[in-house]
């Protein structure tokens, strides 16, 4: 039992945590918080149904279409959603834009892909049990991102770029960085890690319409517990959260599972409302 | 002064006439209402009747969403709470069945402690968190009603609870929902229209000033919160007889959004604009049936509309009176002799003290070892270079930072660091460096917020009209009008704050800090953007303060003002006393002539 808890939930965490770095994504240029993050990682496993399986194309063709389908979302994201409210940010108008993108990406998905869950093809065929690939391949593509993302960061000027912004937006606009475009760029990107997190955890979360509305949640918890922008915080903390929740899920029987998550999400909140690895709030007066 | 002398004596006794033209349009709906019965069918009972409950629950809601800004997305959950509880506690799946009306009341109250659960993130974060929270409650809800089979019936549902006659007909059913509903408007309005509704749209658009005129954030929320989950469930029991049969699948999270979008298209700090909008949403897909499967995508596209395009909702649209012209060349005129009758006359001094306060931002020392003393009825001038602790020093004495060492005391007793909430009724007001006004609230509501503290009646008191609330209301227009009256702008008390000039929100704050009848008054840059003459004025009204026996403490960087109203000086400079003492001497210190004022 201890295999299955930790093969499913180090899966389920990777997806959660792949989605708090979707969040992250898009907060670290804008200070937006996005209801699509979710959505996108549904978007993930639906295109990717949609590419593989119903049109039969391969799967890298499957893949490579899904992420940019993903990349497209999340751009539109930028433009009707987030860039009309970045004015007055104070207001938390960004709330209810993208709330309302994202309901129109589920209603959508609910209508023209339908309401049931719907199979997702096996992507490559390895491993059995709890080293089935379903489990497996999150684990990993949430390894391949952290490292793509640190290489980003650490060594492309587009990478430091993005660094700059999330630290100072206004000095880095006044060093003559195209604050705009690298904007869109990251909500290309968010919608890439969001495209990810949907297709490597496709085989698991089957492509249904309604996991955009969990995902945003369980995404969220991550974020929650590791602070704002924080993309390691959110990543221990997904980790963490897939453990917590499958384990709940195992002992206790799947009723209490979502209320331990929902318990661990309000206490934390209380305890540690800057999150267990962020850092307190500017002054106020 | 003809302005003055022509202002209309409006509400002055809170007559019926003041407020017909706000209750017309809830007479006109509950008219229609009555009618319905007359010359509909059984289809528009069903639809009537699915309005009035969903108005029960957005009553309730929007005290949450369009008062306190706080954006509750997943009410749907709380609908979901009061349905499930109602139907098995009448079912008697888990004890012996209980009759429906007294099955309500539980339902109400486990909506309640629930409303509140949900809400917790809201008393300490920023506004996405408690959208998450209550998204998160209502995924797991379903989760729930769905696997606790033994109770709810899982899947297959459960039988919805039934009313007994004559509430088991249609129109009979109908009659009870709209008579619950008007209740519910009723309770909503009332909050809505005291010290409680009006503290909630501060708490929402100026926080910080909110805090230092006494008004507890946490306590506030959690009475709403109360109140809106218990509605919320009411609700649900309502629904739950309605459907006659529920299952997980009828409480879709586009429920939620419909609540939550029949707010916004009604207009924040509004009842009958939410009314309306949920009046039209839930028509909208009666009258469109083939865009039925659609409407959570309407519904969205409606809302990125108002987000975009209309943020005040029907509810600005309907706001006739703010769109009249104000005269362009009015002036401010105080008068100030007018505050012996609102400001009682204080005997016997008290002493603020400041010794040893120390506070630094990181490694920067904003005050090093601060002594101060503020007496009552003497004005004390603050005076420094930019950086040099002032606003700083203000913030500790009003508890927004606490300091990292020293003490502070009022009269004989300790003022404890932090804790801004706490100063109003200590007896400290004060007014900020930019003015902090409710731009949506009417100048008059604007001033009535400081005299929040003041307030007698207690929340159950404001929510059923008791009379002692209607007294507290009264007594808190009068004086928050003579004030307006002190200041000069008694001619503009019903106009919408926002509209306002930047010198009239630093009058404004003045008013609504004389509310407490504080015994010291902290005043941050008063004269900022003042023209001379007006600062003039603000001269005499500050005079005239500090002869009523209010210990002003005047943060400030016109020297001439400093120099003139002043009894003492503390000039700061990197934290630190640079010189105190009467303006005379100020004048001549060699210091802080070199350091500040030049020459």
């Amino acid at each position: 039992m201890l295999a299955s808890i930790l093969a499913s939930g180090l899966a389920a965490g990777a997806i959660y945590a792949l989605v708090g770095v979707t969040y992250n994504t898009m907060f670290s240029t804008s200070r937006v918080m996005s209801f699509t993050a979710g959505q996108l990682a549904m978007l993930g496993g639906v295109f990717g149904s949609l590419f593989t399986l119903k049109l039969g194309l391969g799967v890298f063709a499957g893949l490579a279409l899904t992420l940019l389908a993903c990349a497209i979302i999340g751009v539109i994201t930028e433009y009707v959603a987030v860039r009309p409210v970045l004015k007055s940010l104070d207001q938390h108008l960004y709330v209810l834009s993208t709330l309302a993108v994202a309901l129109m990406i589920q209603q959508v998905a609910a209508i023209k892909w339908g309401t049931e869950p719907q199979p997702f093809p096996r992507l490559i065929g390895w491993g059995s049990g709890v080293w089935d690939e379903k489990f497996w391949l999150p684990v990993v593509a949430c390894a391949f991102t952290i490292g793509a993302l640190e290489y980003l960061y650490r060594r492309t000027l587009v990478g430091r770029a993005f660094l700059a912004i999330a630290e100072d937006n206004f000095a880095a606009r006044a060093l003559g960085l195209p604050e705009r475009n690298l904007r869109i760029a990251s909500y290309a990107l968010a919608g890439v890690i969001g495209g990810v997190a949907g297709f490597s955890g496709g085989e698991l979360l089957l492509a249904f319409f309604a996991n955009g509305a969990l995902l945003n949640f369980y995404g969220f918890v991550p974020v929650a517990l590791g602070g704002l922008g924080n993309n390691r915080g959110a990543i221990i903390g997904g980790l963490a959260l897939g453990l917590f929740q499958q384990a709940a899920n195992f002992l206790v029987g799947g009723i209490f599972s979502s209320v331990a998550v929902f318990t661990l999400f309000i206490v934390v909140l209380l305890m540690a409302p800057q999150g267990l690895f962020g850092t307190s709030t500017a002054r106020r007066v | 002064m003809t302005a003055v002398a022509t202002a209309p004596p409006r509400e002055h006794t809170g007559s019926l006439r003041g407020s017909l033209p706000h209750l017309a349009p809830f007479v006109g709906v509950l008219a229609t209402a009555m009618i319905l019965p007359l010359v509909g069918n059984d289809y528009w009972a069903l639809i009537g009747t699915r309005m009035a409950i969903y108005w029960v629950l957005v009553s309730g809601l929007n005290l949450v969403v369009g008062f306190a800004g706080h954006l509750a997305i997943g009410y749907v959950s709380l609908l979901t709470l009061g349905a499930y509880t109602t139907s098995v506690l009448v079912a008697g799946n888990v004890m012996p069945p209980l009759p429906v009306f007294a099955a309500l009341p539980v339902a109400a109250c486990v909506g309640a402690l629930f409303g509140v659960i949900v809400g917790l993130p809201a008393l300490r974060l920023r506004t996405f968190y408690f959208a998450m929270s209550t998204l998160g409650f209502a995924t797991i809800v379903t989760q729930i009603a769905l696997a606790w089979q033994s109770v709810t019936g899982g899947g297959i549902g459960i039988v919805g609870p039934e009313f007994p006659a004559p509430f088991n007909t249609a129109w009979g059913f109908y009659a009870l929902c709209i008579a619950i509903a008007a209740f519910t408007t009723w309770l909503s309005a009332n909050v809505a229209h005291s010290r409680f509704g009006r503290a909630l749209i501060a708490l929402r658009d100026a926080e910080v000033a909110a805090e230092a005129t006494g008004i507890s954030k946490p306590r506030m929320l959690i009475a709403i919160f109360l109140l809106a989950g218990a509605l919320a469930a009411v609700a649900g029991g309502l629904f739950a007889s309605l459907q006659t049969y529920i299952t997980p699948d009828a409480f879709t999270f586009d429920l939620s959004v419909l609540f939550f979008i029949a707010i916004l298209i009604g207009g924040r700090g509004s009842i009958l604009g939410p009314m309306l909008g949920t009046i039209i949403l839930t028509i909208l897909p009666e009258i469109a049936a083939p865009l039925a499967a659609w409407s959570t995508f309407l519904y969205a596209v409606l809302l990125l509309l108002i987000v975009l395009v209309m943020p005040g909702g029907i509810a600005a649209l309907l706001d006739f009176r703010n769109r009249r012209p104000l005269a362009s060349n009015r002036a401010i005129l105080p008068r100030a002799a007018a505050l012996t009758d609102i400001i009682r006359d204080r005997t016997g001094g008290r002493m603020l003290r400041l010794r040893g306060i120390a506070l630094s931002f990181g490694n920067v020392r904003a005050i090093d070892g601060l002594n101060l003393d503020v007496a009552t009825g003497l004005i004390h001038g603050l005076i420094g270079p930019n950086g040099s602790g002032k606003t700083t020093t203000l913030n500790v004495i009003s508890g927004y930072y606490p300091a990292k060492s020293g003490t502070m005391t009022l009269g004989d007793e300790a003022l404890p660091a932090g804790q801004p909430v706490e100063r109003a009724a200590r007896g400290i007001a004060r007014t900020f460096q930019t003015p902090r006004v409710i731009g949506e609230a009417s100048v008059l509501q604007n001033v009535m917020i400081g005299g929040s503290v003041d307030g007698k009646a207690s929340f159950i008191e404001a929510l059923l009209a008791l009379p002692r609330n209607r007294r507290d209301e009264r007594r808190l227009a009068a004086k928050a009008r003579a004030l307006l009256a002190v200041v000069g702008l008694e001619a503009l008390a019903e106009v919408r704050a926002d509209r306002l000039q930047h010198s009239e929100l630093r009058f404004i704050e003045i008013a609504r800090a004389l509310m407490l009848d504080p015994d010291f008054l902290l005043l941050d840059e008063p004269a900022a953007g003042l023209s001379n003459d007006e600062i003039a004025r603000l001269a005499e009204l500050i005079k005239a303060i500090g002869a009523r026996g209010i210990g002003v403490l005047l943060v400030e960087h016109h020297a001439d003002l400093i120099f003139d109203i002043c009894d003492t000086i503390t000039v700061l400079n990197l934290g630190r006393t640079l010189a105190a003492g009467t303006p005379a001497e100020i004048r001549v210190h060699k210091e802080v002539v070199s350091a500040y004022l030049g020459g």
